[in-house]
């Protein structure tokens, strides 16, 4: 009896948790579960500016319960004539400056973080060796893609950015054809990817994503740039400065790779048949940044395709989701730019999954 | 309101245009029809401010090489005269003296013809150097704000035409003298917006 | 009069509603015109809902998503919103100050028929399968570069229908300042007329912007402009302020004649008089003119800069001042007061609380870093749904109850109207509440699908069963005014019983003339200070009985109206057709004939005679 009981307790408290959890969304994309020093500032905003609001929220509701409750006809008599009262200067203060004051509560910390996120003075700043002290990231917004370019670095990826853990990461912004907007929800607030100009702002990034069930934290288009909209994710991996470090030089170490059209492996042979005019190999080189594109830019960098979470952006990283993709991009991301390639046998479908599923950096 | 009334000077109101009911509602409406056209000219303004001089790699036009003063003082001249010769018609609108009113509307009319003939010449030299509509962002907000101008001041003229002839044989009466009032303010307005045109787009841009 | 209408045949009947300029059938005609494309933005609401229902849904496909987004934003707003509400404002602002008409019948026909053909003009993507589809904001990088017709019919139907909604706003404010019946000071206008001529004044400074936003996109897509071009000079952030420095005012628009409506419901229904009249004038003419002042708010992610993303912040918070003082100064109403709940208090009452969360919300998302997070999420959503559903929404189903019996003569059954209420309502907060959530889950707005694993598929699933109780409200209030058209029970002057302001004073429907005498204005709520000093008619004269001096009705307006809409199909198709600059050309020339036929041919009205008059009267006399 007593263990049913216990049992049941358990389970309750499971339960309430997992609502309670529930009601912070998922640590991948949840601005409630900050992973980021500008997000904890956000979050801490939205936090001060719930209690306020809920504050003024509880106010109104109590005058308004009690009025409704005291103040019926069906209690006062049908033939009940009010006091025609006009008003009350008092009152009528009283709910002036209240608000005002609670304004300004709010307004003083939003202006202090807004100067304070806004700040990227330090983005240029380089040591007495010249070297620059801060990374920073040129992302590229296309029809459904992201390009993400390290110009101290020179190196270049697409779709997943990789990060160093607990620095700040300046960012260059930018939009190759129309407006989009860059959100990584549990890092930070978005700014615009605009076509005319470059935005800058920081983010930085304090949880190890290998720590989180998908290995990764999702990015998000927030503007709407089209049909596919939808699905211009991203994502992102965190890695601690000295494994960040290990990849930046294996990216480098790629830069003499390339497919070779008279490869023994027959994937390589059709990749450099077919595909790599659009889609590089090799993550070394100038980045490429503000729309001025260079051979193998026009699609995604595939360098490290082998270590992504996902296919396009969004699908399952399984070798059936990469043959639905290439057989068929508009279905799967109407409006994109690149070609279905509907000729291939099932034989050198085979190959190819299998030569882009082995691209990869990681050992 | 009987159309038929006669009036003299004497008993002409001092203020006909809204001596009637009608004529206070087109009065209080017209002006604030202006207000809401301030607000449109002032976009307009803006835009061109911003896309002043900017165009794709390479521009050749420039605010500088491209006005040409002389000419666009004498359109000035033009429609500031025609503002002027519009104030000595309502003069005589006031005074019940129809004659020497449709007169200076003529005139008035006459200008602002001369002022658009002006424009049309001026564009048709840009085009011809170039400088089409479709040139760059400069050339867009250059003929949209100008010629929006212009446009206004093309339904100025049909306006006062109509009137002066629709009421050539029956002369004034209080039905009638709120219409000429408002089209005097109108010509006013587009009188100010030149003005503006005048300082911001040509002015500033040969000198600054 | 009724029944020699009744003898008329269709074609008259047709005739008269083609040509009417009074402005009782305007009203109606607004406000039938609005339901109409009220329904049809509902109808796209729900397609949006059901597609969302699951993750991975391929129900709709996404470039019919994008479509479906734009226009109904586009309708919801434009052609919904705006019109029922001048709906109102047509039929109920004369009566409130005492006038016989709008200061120009003429220009308030017009302006339906702008709106009307504008709207019409939208609505034919439809059949053409290219629709606006660069949501109803319409960002111009999105907006240049979509193909096909789509955004031309956007551009061009809202030109129609927006310069329609400047001239009848020029219209209401002509009309307030110049045509207040003898005692009805600016400080005696009930609070409905105060807020149609704040909303009025709006009108009048935020159009203009829009038609100029318009007419450069409807250039750079049609006719080789480059204003938005950025690689010929062009730069798309000018129509992100030209466009929310119209569309914040916009808001205001909408929301002021909604509290203005609230204004009237409260003390009709507490029986007491507005607490704080003064306060509440001042704060709408506050609101009305910040409202000018913080457009940036909807570009605090475009990269403006720090100083500026923080003055507008301020300034944005600043509107929850006044904004509260309505709030107070209705729940002080209230108290101490002898509430009824009818179905229009019904939804005063649900309007608060809804409307109080839509504003602290808008406050949260004043604070720039962290509406960097809300920005464009479905926190916006939720927002904005909040704001215009919990407030506008609310405010025009408050109406509809409450007006009813003025404009059409029979009273909406109760009984139905509360079932109305309570679906609405309750689907209302089931739909948005949760969507707050989505937001800070990660979930950016005008996403067409989602994918599974992402902790939105239980939330997306309750939001969409809302909206079927929303839709089912919707039903039940038109199977409502149907069954109360056809049983046609006639209703006296103030069948609540408690009406303060003119409009109760008159019958219902009012005669075409309004007032047979102009009445004489006593003070603030006049009708309720004459019955309390027991005149029971309400009304004390403040002229004897004299000849009426009434507009005529004229086709021009209708003819005006279609001469655009042709010339806007020409516009479109001049390139690449044949007939399209003719079409242009001709529809253009249409307008402008019909326009100057107006201009030459007299038009001085007529005379309603004494006799008529007193026969009137006397006729409804022997009706009680």
């Amino acid at each position: 009896m007593m263990k049913g009981f216990k049992k049941w307790r358990l389970f309750a408290l499971l339960t309430a948790l997992s609502i309670f959890l529930a009601g912070c969304g998922q640590q991948e994309l949840s601005t409630l579960l900050p992973a980021g020093e500008v997000a904890s500032d956000q979050f801490f905003l939205l936090l001060w500016s719930s209690g306020i609001m809920l504050f003024v929220i509880l106010v109104v509701v109590i005058i308004y319960v009690v009025a409704l409750i005291r103040f019926r006809r069906s209690k006062l008599g049908e033939d009940h004539i009010p006091e025609q009262v006009e008003g009350s200067s008092t009152l009528e203060l009283v709910w002036t400056v209240i608000p005002i004051l609670l304004v300004l509560l709010l307004a003083v910390p939003t202006v202090y973080y807004t100067y304070k996120l806004g700040n990227v003075s330090a983005m240029g700043e380089v040591d007495e060796d010249g070297n620059a002290e801060n990374l920073v990231v040129d992302v590229t917004a296309k029809l459904y893609w992201w390009e993400f370019d390290y110009p101290q670095l020179g190196v270049t990826t697409a779709q997943e950015l990789i990060v160093p853990l607990d620095e700040k990461v300046y960012f260059n912004l930018v939009a190759a054809d129309v407006k989009h907007s860059f959100w990584i929800p549990a890092v930070g607030g978005k700014l615009d990817n605009n076509v005319e100009n470059v935005n800058k702002f920081y983010l930085s990034f304090e949880k190890d994503s290998r720590d989180l069930d998908e290995g990764v934290f999702f990015g998000k288009c927030a503007e709407l740039c089209g049909p596919s909209h939808a699905l211009m994710d991203f994502k992102v991996k965190t890695l601690p400065r000295d494994e960040f470090d290990d990849w930046v030089l294996a990216m480098q170490d790629t830069e003499a790779v390339t497919a070779d059209a008279d490869s023994a492996d027959q994937g390589e042979a059709l990749f450099a048949e077919s595909c790599i005019a659009c889609h590089a190999v090799s993550g070394a080189g100038d980045p490429d940044y503000m729309g001025v594109e260079h051979a193998g830019a026009v699609g995604p960098n595939l360098t490290t395709f082998g270590d992504r979470n996902r296919v396009a952006g969004f699908m399952d990283h399984d070798e059936e989701s990469l043959k639905n993709w290439i057989e068929d991009t508009q279905k799967y991301k109407p409006g994109n730019l690149m070609p279905s390639f509907t000729d291939f046998t099932d034989e050198e479908m085979d190959a190819l999954t299998g030569y882009l599923m082995g691209l990869t950096i990681e050992e | 309101m009987d159309l038929n009334k006669k009036f003299t000077p004497e008993t002409w109101p001092e203020k006909p245009e809204i001596a009637t009911f009608e004529g206070k509602n087109k009065f209080v409406g017209f002006w604030l029809f202006l207000g809401g056209e301030v607000i449109l000219f002032a976009t307009l303004f803006a835009t061109y401010i911003a896309l002043k001089n900017k165009g794709p790699a390479g521009l050749e036009f420039s605010t500088q090489e491209l006005y040409e003063l002389p000419l666009v003082f004498v359109m000035t001249m033009f429609l500031l005269t025609s503002s002027l010769t519009s104030v000595y018609a309502m003069y005589h609108l006031r005074n019940y003296n129809f004659r020497k009113m449709q007169l200076w509307l003529g005139f008035t009319a006459f200008l602002g013809l001369g002022f658009l003939m002006l424009e049309v010449y001026e564009f048709v030299h840009y085009v011809q150097l170039g400088f089409t509509y479709n040139n760059s962002a400069f050339s867009s907000a250059f003929y949209t704000l100008v010629g929006t101008h212009g446009f206004h001041v093309a339904i100025g003229l049909v306006w006062i035409t109509l009137l002066i002839f629709r009421n050539a044989k029956r002369g004034l009466n209080l039905y009638n003298a709120s219409k000429y009032y408002t089209f005097s303010l109108y010509w006013h307005f587009i009188d100010v917006i030149w003005v503006f045109i005048f300082t911001a787009v040509y002015l500033m841009g040969v000198i600054g | 009069m009724s029944s020699v209408a009744q003898k008329k045949g269709f074609g008259a009947w047709l005739w008269e509603w083609l040509t009417t300029v009074d402005h009782k059938k305007l009203g109606i005609l607004y406000f039938l015109g609005g339901g109409f494309f009220f329904v049809l933005g509902g109808i796209e609401a729900m397609l949006i809902r059901i597609q969302l229902l699951q993750p991975e849904s391929d129900l709709i496909s996404a470039g019919l998503f994008n479509q479906l987004i734009t226009m109904h934003g586009t309708t919801m707003i434009f052609l919904a919103a705006m019109p029922i509400l001048f709906g109102f404002m047509n039929v109920i602002m004369p009566l409130q100050i005492g006038a016989r008409d709008l200061a120009f019948p003429f220009l308030n026909s017009l302006g339906f028929w702008m709106f009307m053909f504008g709207g019409l003009f939208l609505n034919i993507s439809w059949f053409t399968g290219q629709v606006p589809d660069a949501g109803w904001t319409s960002y111009t990088s999105l907006a240049i570069t979509s193909p096909g017709h789509g955004m031309d019919y956007y551009a061009i139907g809202l030109q129609i229908a927006g310069a329609g909604s400047l001239m009848t706003g020029i219209n209401f404010l002509v009309t307030i300042i110049n045509m207040r019946a003898p005692g009805m000071t600016y400080m005696r206008m009930p609070l409905f007329t105060w807020t149609t001529f704040i909303a009025s004044a709006m009108i009048l400074f935020a159009f203009p912007p829009l038609t100029v936003g318009l007419f450069f996109l409807t250039f750079d897509r049609l006719f080789g402009g480059n204003f938005f071009d950025h690689t010929m000079g062009g730069n798309t952030i000018i129509w992100e302020h030209i466009f929310w420095i119209f569309g914040h005012p916009e808001v205001y628009i909408l929301i002021l004649p909604a509290f203005g409506i609230f204004s009237e419901v409260f003390p009709t229904f507490a029986r007491k008089r507005l607490f704080g009249y003064t306060s509440m004038v001042f704060a709408t003419v506050l609101i009305g003119f910040l409202g000018f002042m913080v457009w940036a708010h909807h570009m605090f992610t475009v990269g403006l800069g720090s100083t500026a993303n923080a003055i507008f912040a301020v300034a944005t918070m600043a509107i929850a001042v006044p904004t509260g003082v309505k709030i107070f100064n209705w729940l002080l109403t209230m108290w101490g007061g002898s509430i009824k709940v009818t179905t229009p208090m019904l939804y005063a009452i649900g309007f608060i609380p809804s409307f109080v969360m839509g504003g602290v919300t808008g406050v949260m998302q004043g604070a720039a870093p962290l509406d960097y997070q809300l920005h464009d999420s479905y926190f916006i959503v939720a927002h904005f749904h909040y704001v215009i559903v919990g407030g506008v929404v609310l405010g025009i189903l408050a109406a509809t109850h409450y007006w009813w019996p003025k404009m059409f003569g029979t009273m909406l059954n109760e009984a139905l109207g509360k079932i109305t209420f309570w679906l609405f309502f309750i689907g209302f907060h089931l739909t948005f509440l949760i969507q707050h959530w989505l937001g800070f889950w990660g979930m950016p707005r005008r996403v067409f699908t989602y994918m599974d694993g992402q902790g939105w598929n239980l939330a997306n699933y309750i939001s969409t069963v809302g909206a079927f109780f929303m839709a089912a409200g919707v039903i039940v209030l038109v199977i409502n005014a149907i069954m109360t058209t056809v049983k046609n029970e006639r209703v006296g002057n103030d069948p609540w019983e408690d009406g303060r302001t003119l409009e109760w004073a008159t019958q219902s429907p009012p005669l075409f003339y309004n007032f047979p005498q102009t009445p004489l204005v006593r003070g603030l709520d006049t009708v309720w200070l004459e019955k309390q000093e027991g005149n029971k008619s309400g009304i004390t004269p403040a002229v004897p009985i004299q000849d009426i001096h009434m507009p005529n009705g004229s086709i021009i307006p209708f003819l005006m109206s279609f001469g655009l809409f042709i010339a806007g199909f020409g516009a479109m198709f001049r390139l690449e057709t044949a007939w399209g600059l003719p079409l242009l050309i001709f529809g253009l020339l249409w307008t402008f004939v019909t326009m100057s036929l107006r201009s030459v041919k007299d038009d001085l009205g007529y005379y309603v005679s004494k006799e008529e008059i007193l026969q009137d009267i006397k006729h409804e006399g022997g009706q009680k």
